[in-house]
């Protein structure tokens, strides 16, 4: 606990220098306008600050990007709940009550409400980070490759487990995307597979034309043609504040959605969209009058917006500690994290103290930036919503192609973007869950470097995977997980998902018809 | 289309040396997603009944979709030959005035203000390396 303390210290000693206070808010504002506008989300977001970050040192990015992560969580709440338009996908559970409660005048008590409970929650959560992670990074020292392939292979079946939309399809395009993993040189052999000529390929697909293809490309290519969104409302300073009844009925909700989201944010998947889903389904079955929900009930704005901002937390745990991202925002991170010389796994806590303990610090210091940004200045940041889409769509274009060519000064990473944006607009159209491709493309690697030297550690016997107890209780555990996905296709049941939240999950784009 | 792609890959995988299941080689891992990705296309498949029919999805966007694919193609074509700024300059001027219909005066405002800006900020400030055109531009 002292250890710790003294370690918190270090971190607020590097996150109070004057550069990295100034990266963190800068960070924060990017996310909050990114979450904000619709098209861009968090890991497109990160995805096109990546290169402006080269001219960093470490700890400075990382700060600048996670800020940018937990950023956007905050201004997604914002649309959803004014227009309900959700910036960014985890928000789309705070459109049902939260423009309700603005249809009903009661927009500023619910951006408050939204606000407070992002906050607590992130904050509570970042705690959790700091205790978890170093306990984590120790027992993960016992990793071997075996370890490493099982938990690799277990985080995309819950991935594919907890994704929207079905096992098998999940599973294809986890499939898939571990497949154009495998384009470039095998490290262990030299091989250069699938170049067809092409020498860029080299170092294999990037992640980062791949992420803004996916979710940033494909957003605009689905929402361009829609109809224009309805007016904006811009509510005033002093309509902010909640009622007593209010307050009262958002605490519960905002502690069980801090406690359910840093949960769900450790297991792999989009954790942030997850949370939200569970946590509105848990309010509403736990609530005393569920008729409520849908009509405005402030428990479905708080419970949901401090799940997806805890979720961001725990996410980072599996990220820091094991060096294996648990969704596509931690695998862009790890990407980032790579880029400047650093290798997130056990030993990072123990090597570079000032950058975990910094980047930790940071969350804190960044949290309460955000609360700041996101409640006074709520009317300031809702005027960018007034610029028309179709003069909005092109500039967000235009810092899709800067930033994807600037990551590697190269035009077959355009291509790639495009490529995969029509992909993606293609898959997201056949109701395709599109989270497991980045993290297949980060996986496939790790995944197929750990096998093979599982093998060569045991002669090629595959009982290693078993006769290691860790690897054993993984795979057994992804095991039962594959078999419960597949008992709906037996038996004609509704999954759990459906069950859960009471309805269908609906897509961005269905939510962006006003 | 799932099931055609990993029979693709197979064909493709086959100049590769797949080693043995003991000691797999560059080939192994490609092959296992290829039969991986197949058996999952065919569980796909055969659960469509469940899906709405492709007649029932609206492709009222599908135009615009077009057009800003095509500007990615142009961008991606024209961005080491002409410049940033003027790949920038030309790709907006394609969106927003023929696709959108926006009145030349908001068109060429809104175009010069992003590529100068964008290249102002991304290139000199941020020191992001960005293509110059024949003429520097």
């Amino acid at each position: 606990m002292v250890e710790t303390l003294q370690d918190l210290y270090l971190g607020f000693s590097v996150a109070l220098s004057p550069s990295v206070l100034l990266y963190a808010f800068v960070g924060c504002v990017i996310g909050t306008l990114v979450g904000m506008l619709p098209g861009v989300g968090p890991l497109a977001g990160i995805s096109l600050l990546l290169p402006a970050t080269f001219g960093l040192n470490a700890t400075t990015a990382i700060v600048l990007l996670a800020g940018i992560y937990y950023g956007a969580m905050y201004g997604g709440s914002t649309t959803s709940i004014l227009m309900r338009i959700p910036g960014e996908a985890a928000s789309v559970m705070t459109c049902i009550d939260g423009y309700a409660m603005t249809r009903k005048g009661r927009a500023g008590p619910a951006l408050a409400i939204a606000a407070v409970g992002s906050y607590i929650a992130g904050t509570v959560s970042i705690v959790g980070l700091m205790f978890l992670a170093p306990l984590l990074a120790s027992f993960a020292l016992r990793f071997g490759p075996p370890e490493y392939f099982a938990l690799l292979i277990l985080g995309l079946l819950v991935l594919a487990y907890m994704s929207g939309g079905s096992m098998p399809k999940a599973l294809a395009m986890a499939a898939l995307w571990l497949l154009l993993g495998m384009i470039g040189i095998d490290t262990m052999t030299g091989f250069f597979r699938f170049h067809y000529g092409l020498v860029e390929l080299g170092d294999g697909i990037g992640v980062v034309p791949v992420a803004v293809g996916l979710f940033g490309l494909s957003e605009i290519l689905l929402t361009a043609g829609q109809a224009t969104p309805p007016a904006v409302m811009k509510p005033r300073l002093r309509e902010l504040l909640p009622s007593r009844q209010e307050w009262r009925e958002s605490a519960w909700p905002i502690g069980r959605g801090t406690v359910l989201g840093f949960l769900i944010g450790i297991i792999p998947g989009s954790a942030h969209i997850i949370s939200s889903f569970v946590s509105y389904a848990v309010e509403r079955r736990l609530s005393r009058h569920p008729e409520r929900f849908g009509q405005g009930a402030v428990e479905g704005v708080a419970g949901p917006e401090s799940a997806n901002n805890s979720a961001t937390s725990g996410a980072f745990v599996p990220m820091l500690a094991l060096g294996v991202p648990s969704g596509p925002i931690p695998a862009v991170m790890l990407a980032a994290m790579m880029v400047h010389g650093i290798s997130p796994g056990p030993l990072l806590i123990k090597q570079q103290p000032e950058l975990f303990w910094g980047f930790i610090a940071s969350m804190y210091v960044g949290n309460v930036v955000l609360l700041i940004l996101n409640l006074p200045l709520v009317g300031l940041f809702v005027n960018l919503l007034r610029i028309p889409y179709p003069l909005l769509y092109p500039a967000i274009l235009v810092f899709c192609v800067l930033g994807v060519y600037a990551v590697n000064g190269s035009v077959v990473d355009v291509w790639i973007m495009a490529a995969t944006g029509a992909l993606g607009y293609l898959l997201r159209k056949f109701e395709f869950e599109t989270a497991p491709i980045v993290l297949g493309l980060v996986l496939a690697p790790m995944l197929e470097m750990s096998l093979r030297q599982s093998l060569a550690m045991s002669n090629g016997d595959y009982a290693i995977f078993i006769n290691r107890p860790i690897a054993a209780v993984m795979l057994l555990v992804g095991l039962a997980l594959l078999l419960l996905s597949l008992r709906p296709l037996l038996t004609g049941r509704l999954d759990w998902r459906r069950r859960l939240g009471g309805q269908a999950q609906p897509t961005l784009a269905e939510e962006k018809r006003p | 289309m799932l099931v055609l792609f990993s029979l693709g890959v197979m064909w493709e995988t086959r100049v590769l040396p797949l080693g043995s299941l003991h000691n797999p080689g560059p080939g192994y891992m490609p092959m296992l997603l290829a039969i991986v990705l197949a058996g999952m296309g065919l569980l796909v498949a055969l659960g469509g009944g469940s899906s709405p029919p492709l007649a029932s999805l609206e492709w009222a966007e599908g135009k615009h979709a077009l057009a800003i694919l095509g500007g990615c193609a142009f961008a991606a074509l024209a961005l080491e030959r002409l410049g940033y700024r003027l790949t920038v300059i030309i790709l907006l001027v394609f969106l927003l005035w023929l696709v959108e219909r926006k009145r030349p005066g908001v068109v060429a405002a809104w175009a010069l203000g992003l590529a100068f800006g964008s290249f102002f900020l991304f290139a000199n400030l941020l020191k992001v390396p960005l293509p110059r055109g024949p003429l520097g531009f």
